[in-house]
C-alpha cells in the first residue's frame, strides 16, 4: 500500500505545531498502524530527520499507552481496538491519513503525537484505590460476590486508561474513565467501604483538572477500545448524589 | 462549600431536573393550546383565564420561570466550560458514532431561547402588561379573548414560519434532552433505557407536531 500521511509535528509543549506531509510506500496491509509509523520513522532517520514521536508500550492492546487520533477518530477506523491493534487493511491503497494527538486542556502535548496524561494518574491518586492492611491470603469463599456484580466490576476494570474517551468527547469529558475506575471498586465489598469518599474525591479532582461536563453524547462509549459502557457513568452519578445529598 | 452544585455532575443534575420539569410543562401547555381548535372560543379563553389567575398556577408560573432560568444559566455555564476544556480543536472533525442532536444542544437552545422571548412578547406580555387584547363576556363576566388574538396572529404567514422553525429547534433539543436527562439522573438500565428512549422519541414527535399544528392549521383552516 502507498499512503500519504498528514502528521502533527510539535517540538515541545510551548512550540506552535504544524502538519507535515509524508509518503510511505510498499506498506503491507497486515502490518499494524504503529509498524507503519516505525517504517516512516526509519525513513526519516535514514534522511537524518527527527522521527515522529508517539506513545506505545505493549503493542498488544493491554497497556493503554498508545493513542492517536486518526482520521477524526481516536484509535482510528476500527472499533474496540487500540491504535497498536489497528491494522493497515482497514485503509485503502492511496489513502491520505491524518494523524493528530489527543486534544484536551488537561492533556498538554509533550512532543508531536505524545501527550501528557498524568491528569489520569492524579484522578486515581485522589481516590481510585482500596486502603487495606494486607494480612494473610483470605479464603477464596470467605467473601461471596454475586456473578452479576463480579462481571460489572470486571467490565469496568477492563479500562486501560488510554484517554480515547476524553479525545473523542466533544466536551473533553473524562466521565467514562472516572466512572470505570469508580465502578470497578464500588461493585466489590472491599471497595464499598470507601465508596462515598472515593467518588467525591475523584469527581472533584476530575473537575479541578479542567475536563469538560458530560452531555451524554455517547462518543466515548463508541470509541473506547475496551467498550466500557455508559451505564458506569450513570452508576457514578447515582453514587455521587447518594454521597453528597443523602 | 463542597456541595453537589459546584460539581460537574451536580450542574448536570440541575439541568436535567429543570429540563424534565420543562418537559412536563410543555404537555400541559400543549393540552390547553389545542382547545383553540374547538368550535367555541369559550373553553380556550376560560382555560387561559384560569391559568392567568388561579393562585396555585401563579406559584407554578414562578417555578416555571425559575426552571427556565436555572436550565438556561447552567446550560450556558456547562457549554462554556466544555469549550474551554479543548482550547485547540482537531483539524479533522470528529467522526465518532454519537447521538446526532447531542452535538447541537447549544445551537438548538439558542433558537429556543430567542423564540421564548419573541413568544412571550407575542402573547404573555400583551395579555399581562401592554393590554389591547379584545374582551368577551361569558355569563356576565369579562374575559380576555385570547383565542381571537391567537388566530389573528397565525393568519400572518411569516409568524407561522417563525413558529415552525423554532419548534423544529425545540424538537431536536428534546430528542436528545429527554433521554439524556434520565442518564444524568443515573437512571440507566438494560431493559428500561431503550423504553425511555422510545418514549422520548414519541414525546418529541407528539409535542413538536402538536405545537406546530396550531399555527399551521389556524393559518389554513380557521
Ligand atoms: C421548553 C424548553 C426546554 C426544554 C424542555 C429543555 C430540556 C432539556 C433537557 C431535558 C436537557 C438534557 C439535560 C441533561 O442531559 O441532563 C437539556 C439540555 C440542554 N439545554 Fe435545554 N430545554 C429547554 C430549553 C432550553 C433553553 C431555552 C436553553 C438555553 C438557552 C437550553 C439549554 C440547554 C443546553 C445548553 C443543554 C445541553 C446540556 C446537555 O446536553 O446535557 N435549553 N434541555
Ligand atoms: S501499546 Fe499498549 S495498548 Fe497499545
Amino acid at each position: 500500500m502507498d499512503l500519504t500521511l498528514k502528521i502533527w509535528r510539535q517540538e515541545n509543549r510551548q512550540a506552535k505545531g504544524r502538519f507535515e506531509t509524508y509518503l510511505v510506500t510498499n506498506i503491507s496491509p497486515d502490518s499494524s498502524f504503529l509498524e507503519m509509523l516505525d517504517i516512516l520513522n526509519q525513513q526519516l532517520v535514514d534522511k537524518f530527520e527527527m522521527p515522529v514521536c508517539f506513545d506505545h508500550d505493549c503493542r498488544e492492546g493491554i497497556c493503554g499507552m498508545c493513542g492517536l487520533y486518526i482520521n477524526g477518530r481516536p484509535h482510528g477506523p476500527d472499533t474496540g481496538v487500540t491504535t497498536c491493534q489497528l491494522h493497515m487493511r482497514k485503509f485503502k491503497d492511496g489513502d491520505t491519513i491524518t494523524v493528530e494527538p489527543w486534544r484536551a486542556k488537561p492533556f498538554p502535548i509533550i512532543r508531536d503525537l505524545v501527550v501528557d496524561r498524568s491528569a489520569f494518574d492524579k484522578i486515581i491518586e485522589a481516590g481510585g484505590y482500596v486502603s487495606v492492611n494486607t494480612g494473610g491470603v483470605p479464603d477464596a469463599n470467605a467473601l461471596p460476590i454475586s456473578k452479576k456484580d463480579a462481571d460489572i466490576a470486571m467490565d469496568a476494570a477492563a479500562c486501560i486508561g488510554c484517554g480515547a474517551c476524553v479525545a473523542s468527547c466533544k466536551n473533553a469529558s473524562a466521565m467514562l474513565f472516572v466512572s470505570a475506575k469508580v465502578s470497578q471498586l464500588s461493585m466489590l465489598p472491599q471497595g464499598k467501604i470507601e465508596a462515598k469518599e472515593r467518588v467525591k474525591k475523584m469527581v472533584a479532582k476530575m473537575d479541578e483538572l479542567g475536563f469538560g461536563n458530560c452531555t451524554n453524547t455517547g462518543a466515548c462509549e463508541a470509541e473506547c477500545p475496551k467498550e466500557i459502557s455508559l451505564s458506569h457513568i450513570a452508576r457514578m452519578n447515582r453514587e455521587l448524589y447518594a454521597a453528597k445529598i443523602l | 462549600m463542597n456541595t453537589i452544585f459546584n460539581s460537574s455532575v451536580g450542574r448536570k443534575l440541575i439541568m436535567s431536573l429543570a429540563g424534565l420539569f420543562l418537559i412536563s410543562f410543555l404537555l400541559v401547555h400543549l393540552g390547553i393550546n389545542l382547545l383553540v381548535f374547538l368550535e367555541s372560543k369559550e373553553p380556550f379563553n376560560k382555560a387561559a383565564h384560569f391559568m392567568g389567575t388561579n393562585p396555585v398556577i401563579k406559584i407554578m408560573e414562578l417555578t416555571l420561570f425559575g426552571g427556565f432560568l436555572l436550565h438556561i444559566i447552567y446550560g450556558m455555564i456547562v457549554s462554556l466550560q466544555n469549550k474551554l476544556a479543548r482550547p485547540i480543536g482537531y483539524a479533522k472533525s470528529n467522526n465518532s458514532q454519537q447521538s446526532f442532536f447531542s452535538k447541537y444542544m447549544f445551537h438548538t437552545a439558542v433558537v429556543i431561547g430567542i423564540f421564548l422571548v419573541l413568544h412571550l412578547i407575542d402573547f404573555y406580555v400583551k395579555a399581562k402588561f401592554i393590554g389591547g387584547v379584545p374582551e368577551v363576556v361569558y355569563n356576565g363576566e369579562n374575559y380576555h379573548d385570547l383565542a381571537t388574538l391567537v388566530i389573528a396572529r397565525f393568519k400572518i404567514g411569516w409568524v407561522v414560519w417563525v413558529y415552525v422553525a423554532a419548534l423544529l429547534g425545540l424538537g431536536f433539543h428534546l430528542h436528545h434532552g429527554f433521554q439524556s436527562a434520565f442518564q444524568t439522573l443515573g437512571l440507566n438500565h438494560p431493559v428500561y433505557t431503550p423504553i425511555i428512549k422510545g418514549l422520548g422519541i414519541l414525546y418529541t414527535i407528539l409535542v413538536t407536531l402538536g405545537f406546530m399544528s396550531i399555527p399551521v392549521l389556524v393559518y389554513f383552516i380557521k
